[in-house]
């Protein structure tokens, strides 16, 4: 199961759970357990998210791989200049 | 620093060409937005707001509509209803709905034959406003009886209890703050504050829009990135984005702000009303000032942990920022990681809200929220190594992120450059110059993400044994250059012989704009995989006439090689040859590339500054500069200078002179260029840069972005300059005469 590590002001959301166990393989599916597991945040994650996969910033894609260890940190939708 | 896994040895690499639009760019020849015309082209003017925040009771047209040459006038009314998110926040954008939110915002446009014609009868068009309360400070937004603007604003993310001008909450960190703060020998906390800046391109916006009753159009515009340009002005018009041909021109500067649209959509509705008659739009540099993206002011409390030895122990930031009327706008998703991820800190805390105010819709700034977080925790860092008499690079080197530390932010970094450029800076002259009477020296790290995004690229092999490179990122910073180099070290080619072109949205799959530093990462990366593509395909034909297997022929130097003895003894055929007979051969040789691209290398500098400031007036001159910036692999080094130099040259504007002004009836002061003072030539010495090369492991040359960083440590490092300089320490930018004086001054007393 992947550990994704969400910020503090999403934890409300999601039982005061600073990590939580998702099993998936691709961005798009951890997206979507996590929103099946807590409807909380998905005003947070239709807003946009990006995220990090075991160091690896994914901007915006949900086909990017998610391994059964990944550590994964949800993040702000990131833009640039 | 050589690295395994990372190509080295390059034959064009690391050159410094001709770039391929001087010549244009300095006879003129260059087409920017406003250079282009149509026959038939109508011109257009606006009709904007001078109130801060006003009621919109009646807009009458009727007069502008009786002159003769006067073909059509918009207003909200023309647009669709129904819009939601970020649409309907473009739409408000560009044409104001119920309410005027800021000085300067749309409230109707006209278009007429002339540009001085449809001037006047802007000047006609009759507004009735309501006049409402108004905010503009960020602070002053979130006061208790301060307007609330737009009721209902916050979204899921603020917690119950804030102002009702709070529109976003984020939080997150590490560790034992209360461990950290009591494990350290000193703790100080003090709040920084940044005015609003404006990204100062040189080239107003400006575009061309045709749309017929068929809802089918075209564009031509000055724009970071087309793509968004057709898929934001199609939403705001509800129309498809498809039917719209969006071309970019020449762009004059961009550093973010013209990654979204502001007026752009006007020329396609007016272009409808006129029956399909081309509009054209150039904004006045007012126009540009009060009504296109700045980016955010910000307040921010910062709380520091530090050891006698310059241990940082824990760290603390509350950061509020305003990025308009509009929700969203504001870089607090942005800042708030920055803040410090320069660090490997063991106890972090990041809070930050964003809050509206009655000021213009911001957009992204080099960097967006990196230099006022920069500003934030690099000056309280300096404050502490002054006090604790330390030298502000060994503290940065004992306390930086390395390869492996656990950002601030959360993920674990890879290959990094930070102590790397705090090394170079360290060992540079510039750190060891004696400084004299009213002289002092600043140093601040800083930090961007990068980015990847989609991407979409083309290649062409010609007749003659060129290639022809299409791609969908305007260039800004030198990428066309840039990624020549690349396409021609892969395929072994003279950089002569490869022509980049940037190409309108009908060409290519959609890519992302210019922006978040990722053209040549990414845009090259997908030239460089398109042309092993055609590579690929080149071998195969070689194969194909000398009747053996295509894996027995390899590529090098721009010809196909038999790969060894086995393969059979035959002379190198080169791209030319292999060109001159693709028609015979099978056909047009072309490679193509598109992805979402990733791995990207995040991107860090370190600069030092020399100031020295004029006790009797307050003002501060820049003695000598450095930046110091890890561009994992510099393509064209000269251009990597460049955006070392520009950054530097931006951020010192913000730390010295540059501020929105806003009087106390929320209209902008400075809307001109003379009142708004961006540096000059003048004023800045030489700026001093060294290259450090760390490698990125994601791309295949090495490439980070290297557009954003150098904006970020400026602030702080020309604040701490003064600091040295004068003993007074300057919390709010800019740090403009009066206020350095009035500084120097209160140390006094």
């Amino acid at each position: 199961m992947a550990k994704v590590h969400l910020w503090a002001s999403l934890r409300r959301f999601a039982d005061g759970q600073e990590v939580v166990e998702v099993d998936a393989a691709t961005v798009g599916q951890m997206m979507d357990a996590l929103e099946r597991a807590h409807p909380g945040l998905g005003p947070a994650i239709k807003a946009g998210l990006s995220v990090a996969v075991d160091g690896e910033v994914i901007a915006n894609n949900r086909a990017a791989p998610v391994g059964p260890e990944s550590e994964v940190f949800l993040l702000q939708r990131l833009k640039g200049g | 620093m050589a690295r395994d896994d990372v190509k080295t040895g390059y034959k064009l690499i690391g050159t410094r060409p001709n770039r391929p639009d001087g010549l244009d760019k300095v006879t003129g020849r260059a087409r920017y937005g406003a250079d282009f015309s149509l026959p038939g082209m109508l011109h257009a003017a606006v009709v904007r707001s001078p109130h801060a925040h006003a009621r919109i009771v009646k807009i009458d047209a009727s007069k502008a509509l009786a002159l003769d040459g006067v073909k059509a006038v918009v207003t909200r009314a023309d647009l669709p209803t129904g819009l939601t998110g970020e649409d309907l926040n473009l739409q408000d954008n560009t044409l104001a709905g119920e309410k005027a939110l800021y000085d300067g915002h749309a409230v109707a446009a006209v278009a007429a034959t002339s540009a001085l014609l449809a001037q006047d009868a802007a000047r006609l068009i009759e507004v009735t406003y309501e006049v409402l309360p108004h905010v503009t400070d960020v602070d002053a937004a979130m006061a208790p009886g301060a307007p609330v603007i737009r009721p209902g604003v916050a979204d899921y993310s603020v917690p119950e209890g804030m102002h009702g001008n709070v529109a976003r909450y984020m939080e997150f960190g590490h560790g034992d703050m209360e461990a950290g703060f009591a494990a350290a020998d000193v703790v100080r906390e003090h709040t920084y504050k940044t005015e609003a800046t404006h990204q100062g391109y040189i080239e107003p916006h400006a575009a061309v829009g045709q749309l017929g009753a068929d809802g089918r159009g075209e564009m031509w515009v000055c724009t970071q990135g087309h793509w968004y340009i057709r898929r934001m002005s199609a939403a705001v018009l509800g129309i498809e984005a498809a039917n719209l041909r969006v071309t970019p021109s020449e762009i004059g500067g961009g550093f973010g702000g013209k990654t979204t649209i502001f007026m752009e959509p006007l020329t396609l509705a007016l272009s409808k009303k006129a029956g399909g008659r081309p509009v054209k739009l150039v904004m006045s540099r007012s126009e540009v000032l009060r009504a296109t993206g700045p980016t955010a002011s910000a307040s921010m409390d910062v709380k520091l942990g530090m050891k006698k030895d310059g241990t940082i122990t824990a760290g603390q930031v509350f950061f509020r920022m305003q990025g308009g009327a509009f929700v969203g706008m504001s870089p607090i998703g942005e800042a708030l990681p920055c803040a410090f991820a320069c660090y490997d800190i063991p106890a972090l805390k990041h809070e930050a809200v964003e809050v509206i105010a009655n000021r213009p819709k911001a957009a992204a700034y080099r960097a967006p929220g990196s230099p006022m977080a920069a500003f934030a925790v690099e000056s309280l860092v300096d404050e502490m190594c002054r006090e604790l008499k330390l030298d502000p690079i060994e503290v940065r080197l004992k306390n930086g992120a390395k390869n492996g530390s656990k950002s601030s932010y959360g993920p674990v970094y890879n290959v990094i450059g930070l102590q790397e450029t705090l090394e170079a800076a360290k060992a540079h002259p510039n750190y060891a110059i004696p400084l004299g009477p009213n002289q002092g020296r600043g140093v601040a790290s800083g930090f961007w993400f990068n980015h990847g995004g989609e991407t979409s690229v083309s290649l062409a092999v010609g007749e003659d044994g060129t290639a022809t490179v299409m791609i969908g990122t305007p260039d800004i910073g030198g990428s066309r250059a840039s990624i020549g180099l690349m396409v021609a070290e892969t395929l072994g080619i003279p950089y002569e012989d490869v022509r980049v072109n940037v190409v309108e949205t009908g060409a290519l799959g959609v890519n992302e704009p210019t922006h978040g530093s990722r053209a040549t990462f990414a845009s090259g990366k997908a030239a460089v995989l398109a042309a092993g593509q055609a590579i690929k395909e080149m071998c195969k034909r070689a194969a194909a006439e000398w009747e053996i297997d295509a894996e027995a022929v390899e590529w090098k130097d721009g010809a196909a090689h038999p790969a060894g003895p086995n393969a059979g003894k035959f002379p190198p055929m080169t791209i030319g040859e292999i060109g001159s007979k693709m028609g015979g051969s099978g056909g047009p040789i072309s490679g193509h590339h598109e992805v979402t691209a990733e791995g990207v290398g995040a991107s860090f500098g370190t600069h030092v500054v020399d100031v020295e400031v004029d006790p009797e007036t307050g003002r501060t001159t820049i003695l000598r500069y450095l930046v110091v910036q890890d561009a994992g692999t510099a393509i064209h080094p000269a251009y990597v200078e460049g955006q070392y130099q520009g950054g530097a040259a931006q951020g010192i504007g913000w730390a010295l002179n540059e501020e929105y002004v806003y009087g106390t009836d929320g209209r902008l002061q400075n809307p001109i260029f003379l009142d708004y003072r961006i540096p000059v030539a003048s004023d800045l010495p030489m700026i001093d840069t060294v290259i450090v090369e760390v490698p990125n492991p994601g791309h295949p040359y090495g490439v980070r972005g290297v557009g954003e960083t150098g904006i970020t440590p400026p602030l702080p490092a020309v604040a701490s300059a003064i600091a040295g300089a004068t003993g007074a320490r300057i919390r709010s930018l800019p740090c403009s005469p009066p206020k350095v004086l009035a500084a120097i001054k209160a140390n006094r007393a």
